[in-house]
């Protein structure tokens, strides 16, 4: 079964997908609906099947596919996962047809056709597993640019009142991020040139040059740039309140869950490797950056009047943890983060989803407007209350193991910056139960006893229903994951030669308890 | 008794076809019946083009000198020339275009006649057509041809008057808005005359130093006597004046109005093929007449490519007319262009390949740009206002949709030519070790990607204007040039490897 291309399947399958929604002819928006849920729930089992062929005994990359993409500059078509990649894949592949069925009954601004908006999520889906999939660096670069377009299509065309400004913030961002990503990208070709003798893009034999460390620390920021901007790290997230805020909530659940992903799976798949030293010399300062953002988008979570803004703010906050779990280059770190990555998807997605429920119900994304929801809309109050406290890392949820691995592999390692950290944990404590408290709790009013304020109804059951059980399942088992993670994070730590006597193997029981 | 200069008719054969044709479309402007002129004079000005294109393919392989030293016959030049041909064939065509105008020509029917007199008012809804603009814009390519295949300073300043008259005079030719096209032509003329001035300047230094105006004889006086004041000054006016042609800031003032003013089909054809023509020749210059002195004019190139970057990207944000936005990106592609220029380092490394593929990339995608202005209309003709475009997306979405992948491809983002055109130029640019032009051309990058994106957001996510533009259905001819352009932009995105093969195998100067 391993010679079965998955990768390449995943990718091309919602690509076709989304030009057949697009080609369909106008007024057929029922028929997009189908086939959008159709091939994204096709990419799930996709997923799932590529994750059975995975052996993670087995090598670093797998399920490998490669062919000369442009041999007059050494690029390769090349795809690839290690454990790593895999379970964002994963992670994709069941909020794609989560988001489709969330976004059933959504109207696009002006009385636009919303068939667009189903074809440019499918081009999404194939760019994001392009961009995990690729261990190619030009062409991880060519997914981690073309992914905008769609993400641009989406905000600027469905979104909220100020998508126009929020669009443009969006692009210009990731793109400043990413050309300055470029010219790092060509200055790796070129070194690869003068060492190997032939430029290559190809993630393994660059892991293996022995790169100056004065030319490393260039090459280094140019990539850092890319992805602090994308994950966000403080200061580069201005771009990430304003998106989130304004794209529809389909498009904030991808945009939050799986796009900022990327940045923190930049900094473990490629800052790490092939960039040792000046990971080392830069982690104090990243680190610091990280600590900051924990603080001040929990800060700045807690001054938020709008529910969108609000849980962008938290992300912001757990970028900051993600980014600690990295750059303490421990391996229970490590593993955390990237447990984290999905734990986030998985949490943050849910939030988005019920707070855009209840905007749906209210009409307005002022917290100030509502109130008392648990009185009329039980059901979507305890919904709400689960995904917050899976947001603030309760235990029994899946955050909470993350948080945890993340806490407890940077601790040995960079004592001080953890202890700020785990303040952190207190402050998103205080934002979710706040906005909990203001909007679920209490009489009924503003908006609740305004509009017909209607409790779940069995879609939005459907949409919450498997991140829930996620939500606990992770939390209770999160073993089969770390089963994947562990080794690539191993082997991550191995590459950068990280201090043995800071390292213990992330074990069952740790990850377990 | 003088002996009769070698001359290798075969190597000249892109030229007589060229050349040929515009004078028979003299010939035929003066003697055949009017009615039958337009057909005419269209097919012969295609024969002409794709008969040189042709040709250079034909050629292809070749590296040799000839009539008398004076030409250079070798894989840059015939790529250039290739390129040329093609993209003047692909213009002749806007030329044509008889659908979108109710008069059914871009060009206005009798020149001479004043602006706004009463003629001019009858002349406006008559349906006579001007074709005197096919043998001058024959004439300009076959001059561009030359140019840059000149392998003689005064080769190459012949054929940079050859290509810059033709385009004067049509410049001037547009039926709608005549007196901005009056002005645009005689503003290029005025200062073209002093580009030219330059140039010839320029040479007369540069003969008086080394006494000789063969690139070759040049780069071997260099070599041995070294340069002196009188040549590097004589080399900078040479550079100034091709920069004009090559509308790279800080001598790019002309650039927007004359692309503004000009008839639309005229800005394509300028904004791709004269690119092509002035590129070519500042490195037949640079690499053959002064390779061996690259220190002499790496600093001078360094500097107006960052100049010509800022200068495009900045001042193309505050632009609010179509045509002057693609002027100032013409003018920040030109920047980029020469990160590509510095790229060639001293001969080994992988700048001329990377400008070629640069060059026939940026064509096509611009030529394509300008192809959807002329088809946005309102009732006095082309509707260049940007906030004329809002809301295009929902009467056109082809259209809009067709803009914007070629604005997203003058933007650089993967998946189109533009992306792989700059990560040529700028890994050219790195490999020699200018970097910091590659970071400063990526910032840019980024800048000039806002004015692009503005089009798509109007096009896109604005409500339509009230009373707006119609999109004119094209006919045969822009539709073959818009899908050829866009066909071609999005090949060169997705799979470049054999252009990029041909461009390296073609990236060879003899002098």
């Amino acid at each position: 079964m391993s010679d079965v291309p998955w990768l390449l399947t995943m990718i091309v399958v919602p690509a076709v997908g989304g030009a057949a929604v697009a080609a369909l002819p106008k007024g057929r928006d029922a028929l997009a609906k189908q086939a959008a849920l159709a091939v994204s729930l096709l990419v799930l089992v996709l997923a799932v099947l590529a994750t059975v062929a995975f052996d993670t005994g087995g090598e670093r990359f797998q399920l490998t596919t490669a062919v000369d993409w442009i041999p007059a500059f050494g690029v390769q078509f090349a795809l690839g996962v290690d454990g790593i990649a895999l379970v964002m894949l994963l992670l994709i592949g069941v909020l794609v047809p989560v988001v489709v069925v969330a976004s059933w009954r959504d109207t696009g601004p002006g009385g636009r056709s919303m068939k667009a908006y189903f074809a440019w999520l499918l081009v999404l889906e194939s760019m994001m597993v392009g961009v995990f999939a690729a261990t190619d660096v030009f062409l991880f670069y060519v997914f981690f640019e073309a992914m905008l377009v769609p993400m641009y299509f989406i905000i600027g065309s469905f979104g909220g009142p100020r998508r126009q400004y929020a669009a443009v913030k969006f692009f210009l961002y990731s793109l400043l991020g990413g050309l300055v990503m470029l010219a790092s990208v060509i200055g790796l070709y070129v070194v690869s040139n003068s060492q190997i003798g032939e430029g290559t893009f190809a993630f393994d034999a660059l892991r293996q040059l022995d790169i100056d460390p004065g030319v490393q620390k260039l090459l280094f920021l140019g990539f850092f740039v890319a992805f602090a901007i994308k994950a966000p790290l403080v200061p580069f997230h201005t771009w990430l309140p304003d998106s989130g805020a304004e794209a529809p909530v389909g498009g904030a659940v991808l945009l939050v869950g799986v796009l900022d992903k990327v940045g923190t799976f930049g900094f473990i798949r490629y800052c790490l490797p092939l960039f040792p030293d000046a990971s080392r010399t830069f982690a104090p300062w990243i680190l610091g950056l990280a600590v900051a953002g924990i603080l001040y988008g929990a800060l700045l979570a807690m001054g938020q009047s709008d529910m969108k803004r609000l849980v962008t703010y938290t992300s912001i906050a757990h970028f900051g943890f993600i980014a600690l779990g990295i750059f303490a280059f421990t391996a229970e770190g490590g593993s955390g983060a990237v447990l984290y990555m999905v734990n986030h998807g998985i949490s943050t997605g849910i939030l988005f989803l019920v707070v855009g429920m209840v905007i749906t119900r209210g009409g307005s994304r002022s917290i100030a407007d509502y109130g008392g929801i648990g009185k009329k809309a039980p059901v979507l109050a305890g919904v709400f209350l689960v995904a917050g406290l899976s947001s603030l890392a309760l235990p029994g949820t899946n955050s909470f193991v993350s948080e945890f691995l993340v806490l407890l592999g940077s601790f040995p390692t960079r004592p001080v910056f953890t202890i700020v950290a785990t303040v952190g944990i207190v402050l998103a404590a205080l934002y979710v139960l706040l906005l909990i408290q203001r909007a679920v709790h209490g009489p009924a009013r503003g908006k609740v006893t305004d509009t017909a304020f209607p409790d779940l109804r069995r879609r939005e059951m459907v949409v919450v229903a498997p991140l829930l059980a996620l939500v606990i399942g992770l939390g209770v088992y999160p073993q089969p994951l770390l089963d994947l993670i562990n080794p690539a994070v191993a082997a991550t730590m191995g590459d950068i030669g990280s201090d043995p006597a800071g390292t213990q193997p992330a074990t069952a029981e740790q990850g377990a308890n | 008794m003088i002996e009769a200069p070698d001359l290798s008719l075969s190597a000249l054969s892109p030229f007589l076809f060229v050349f040929g044709a515009a004078l028979v479309g003299v010939l035929v402007e003066s003697f055949a019946p009017r009615h039958v002129r337009q057909p005419t004079q269209v097919a012969l000005a295609l024969v002409g083009t794709v008969g040189g294109f042709a040709c250079t393919l034909l050629l292809a392989g070749r590296g040799e000198v000839t009539a008398a030293g004076a030409l250079a016959v070798d894989g840059a030049g015939l790529f250039l020339q290739a390129t040329i041909a093609g993209l003047g064939a692909l213009s002749v065509l806007l030329f044509a275009e008889r659908a979108l105008d109710p008069a059914r020509s871009a060009f206005v029917a009798s020149a001479a006649v004043p602006a706004g007199s009463p003629r001019d008012r009858e002349l406006l809804t008559d349906e006579r057509v001007q074709t005197e603009v096919y043998p001058l814009a024959t004439f300009a390519v076959g001059g561009m041809m030359l140019f840059v295949a000149a392998n003689d300073l005064l080769v190459m300043f012949i054929a940079l008057e050859v290509l810059s008259l033709p385009l004067y005079l049509i410049c001037g030719l547009s039926r709608r808005r005549r007196l901005l096209s009056q002005e645009a032509a005689v503003k290029y003329f005025l200062l073209g005359a002093f580009a030219s001035a330059f140039f010839l300047y320029g040479l007369a230094l540069v003969y008086g130093a080394t006494g000789t105006v063969r690139l070759a004889g040049i780069r071997e006086s260099v070599t041995t006597d070294g340069t002196g004041t009188l040549l590097v000054l004589g080399l900078g006016l040479l550079v100034v004046g091709l920069m004009f042609k090559a509308s790279v800031a800080p001598f790019h003032t002309w650039t927007p109005d004359v692309y503004q003013g000009a008839p639309t089909p005229v800005t394509a054809f300028m904004a791709a093929c004269t690119k092509v023509a002035a590129f070519g020749a500042v490195l037949r210059l640079l690499y053959v007449a002064f390779g061996t002195a690259d220190w002499t004019w790496r600093p001078l190139v360094y500097g107006i490519a960052i100049v010509s970057m800022v200068v495009g990207a900045v001042l193309g944000l505050t632009q609010t007319d179509v045509k002057r936005m693609l002027a100032y990106s013409s003018i920040a592609h030109a920047g980029f262009l020469l990160t590509g220029v510095i790229g060639l380092g001293a001969g080994t490394g992988s700048g001329l390949a990377a400008t070629l593929f640069y060059l026939l990339a940026y064509g096509l995608t611009t030529l394509g740009a300008f192809a959807v202005v002329t088809l946005v209309r309102d009732g006095d003709g082309e509707a260049t206002q940007l906030s004329q475009w809002a809301g295009l997306a929902r009467r056109s979405p082809l259209t809009a949709a067709i803009m914007t992948f070629l604005l997203l491809a003058l933007a650089g983002i993967p998946l189109t030519s533009g992306f792989t055109g700059k990560f040529a130029v700028f890994r050219a640019a790195i490999e020699v070790g200018a970097w910091p032009l590659a970071v400063v051309a990526l910032v840019t990058s980024a800048v000039a990607g806002f004015f692009y994106l503005r089009l798509v957001v109007l096009m896109y996510f604005s409500d339509p204007a009230e009373d707006g533009p119609s999109v004119g259905v094209p006919g045969l001819p822009t539709t073959v040039v818009l899908a050829v352009t866009v066909a071609a932009t999005l090949v060169l995105g997705v799979v470049p490897g054999s252009v990029l093969d041909l461009a390296d195998g073609a990236a060879r100067l003899v002098g």
